[in-house]
């Protein structure tokens, strides 16, 4: 379908608009639901109009790596499984689902969101290990923002389990009230590139025939932790700092919506 | 009511425009004629899928509410090129089945595969209007594109919608896409199986999109005409 309908997408965008009917640089309507999933530290459903993510934490101890001895450990992942859409098959993890997992991870990892020295049972031995899987539930594009969304209102929300240190085991099941220390919300704000026009937030129809990507993860303090390009297009300085400039905006705005939504569980 | 000697009570379980779900009763006696998936079992008539009733006088109809596309001889369908081989094409038409477009159907005029390549006809990815011709037993479905409106469809807006939705975008002979047609000034084919290709002025397409899913979400509503006609003035 790509290519039948790239010609009508690019001039739709020339003349700033989309086929929802939103602005260039708007979201389609975003929806956060806390902790839908009982048997998880913490978790997040995020739906970003038709496109829906469903994130868990799981947090396990374990031995820290060699080289940071004082630090707890973080794992994204993501699976794109057929359920989400049928451009995805079973099998192996694809290119696709581990750039998406890479993307998140460093999102957060570089932002410093949780406070990974406060994470360390006895240094050097043991340490909490931070797990989170992105599962997209629906795919219609965009899946970048809507997985590092889930996973960041899933980690604010997540509650440590139990861990009795005796035994070596931990209770996954017996939350305690005691959350992450976390200190960043990272937001990713995630660009497409098509004909010369730049948009947020593109649909999969926008995604399968857009030029270029580039998704960039923002701070409250208007710095970036992260960026990542994709596709084979290409961007001018300008465009990378308008886009920066848009990031930075659209991060306050998911920033407030993701407070409200938190406030309100 | 005395029908061969046995005395009879011709029942209707449902009315017209009720949801019904597979293994209802919807009525019992021989007076109704079960049509669309609506099915008959000795003496009574029961629904097959989930679905919209549709009594008329003796004919008791039901509609299916979902479904894949199921190919019909006749139906016009919009297909998409999947391969191409030594006397025709393989095509997918959104159904369980694929389709195959022989050489000798694809054109009016005579096809010399010595100096013309076949993808100068109908290349993998394009969109083809065509008609279904002949299904077999076995579910073969023969596709011809050989006469007018039938063609490689140019680029456009593409979308794909609920094959059951088909008749309530096509409305009575018609009067809801040509309602479609006159305000957009778009250019609009609708397939059988389910796509449909617009295309026109971008902001327009975009605007035609709109208001054929709004009418796919809506289908099982009254009043449709009205709120076309207002989403059409951009109201």
């Amino acid at each position: 379908m790509a290519a039948q309908i790239k010609p009508y997408l690019a001039a739709l965008l020339q003349k700033k608009l989309r086929e929802e009917g939103r602005g260039l640089n708007d979201y389609r309507k975003i929806e956060v639901e806390i902790n839908p999933l009982a048997s998880s530290a913490g978790s997040a459903r995020v739906k970003i109009g038709s496109t829906e993510v469903l994130v868990g934490v799981k947090l396990d101890v374990g031995e820290p790596f060699p080289d940071t001895p004082n630090e707890g450990v973080l794992i994204g992942n993501a699976e794109l499984v057929p359920m989400a859409s049928p451009d995805f098959e079973p099998g192996p993890p694809k290119p696709e689902s581990i750039e998406i997992a890479r993307v998140i991870d460093r999102g957060i990892r570089e932002s410093h969101a949780i406070d990974m020295q406060k994470m360390v049972i006895k240094e050097g031995e043991k340490v909490w290990m931070v797990n989170f899987d992105v599962y997209p539930i629906n795919h219609d594009g965009n899946l970048l923002d809507a997985g590092a969304l889930g996973a960041i209102i899933a980690l604010m929300n997540a509650r440590f389990p139990k861990y009795d240190e005796k035994a070596g085991r931990v209770k996954y099941t017996e939350l305690t009230k005691e959350k992450l220390p976390m200190t960043e919300i990272p937001i990713m704000t995630t660009f497409g590139k098509l004909s010369g026009t730049i948009f947020v937030d593109p649909t999969k129809r926008e995604g399968d025939v857009m030029d270029t990507r580039l998704s960039i993860t923002t701070l409250e303090s208007e710095k970036a932790s992260s960026m990542q390009k994709g596709g084979f297009g290409t961007f001018t300085k300008d465009d990378v700092l308008q886009m920066f400039d848009l990031a930075v905006e659209k991060g306050k705005e998911l920033r407030k919506l993701l407070k409200q939504a938190t406030s309100k569980a | 009511m005395k029908r061969g000697g046995y005395i009879m009570a011709d029942k209707l379980f449902v009315k017209d425009h009720d949801v019904v779900v597979p293994g209802e009763e919807l009525a019992e006696g021989l007076d109704y004629l079960p049509a669309g998936k609506a099915f008959r079992d000795g003496e009574k008539i029961f629904a097959a899928t989930i679905g919209l009733v549709s009594v008329k006088g003796h004919v008791l109809k039901v509609i299916p509410l979902a479904g894949k596309y199921m190919p019909r001889r006749g139906d016009v369908v919009i297909a998409k090129v999947t391969g191409i081989g030594h006397s025709g094409w393989t095509l997918d038409i959104n159904s369980p089945y694929m389709a195959d477009l022989n050489i000798g159907e694809a054109s009016s005029e005579y096809i010399d595969t010595n100096r013309h390549e076949m993808s100068e006809y109908f290349d993998i990815d394009d969109y083809v209007l065509c008609e279904v011709i002949t299904i077999s037993d076995a579910k073969f479905v023969k596709l011809t594109a050989k006469f007018r409106p039938y063609r490689r469809l140019s680029p456009g807006n593409i979308i794909e919608v609920s094959p059951t939705k088909i008749p309530r975008i096509i409305g009575k002979q018609g009067s809801m896409i040509n309602t479609i047609k006159d305000y957009s000034k778009c250019e609009i084919s609708v397939g059988q199986n389910g796509w449909i290709w617009i295309s026109g002025e971008p902001e327009q397409q975009a605007r035609v999109a709109r208001v054929i899913k709004m009418i796919e979400k809506e289908a099982h509503k009254q009043g449709l005409t009205d709120r076309v006609k207002n989403m059409m003035e951009g109201k």
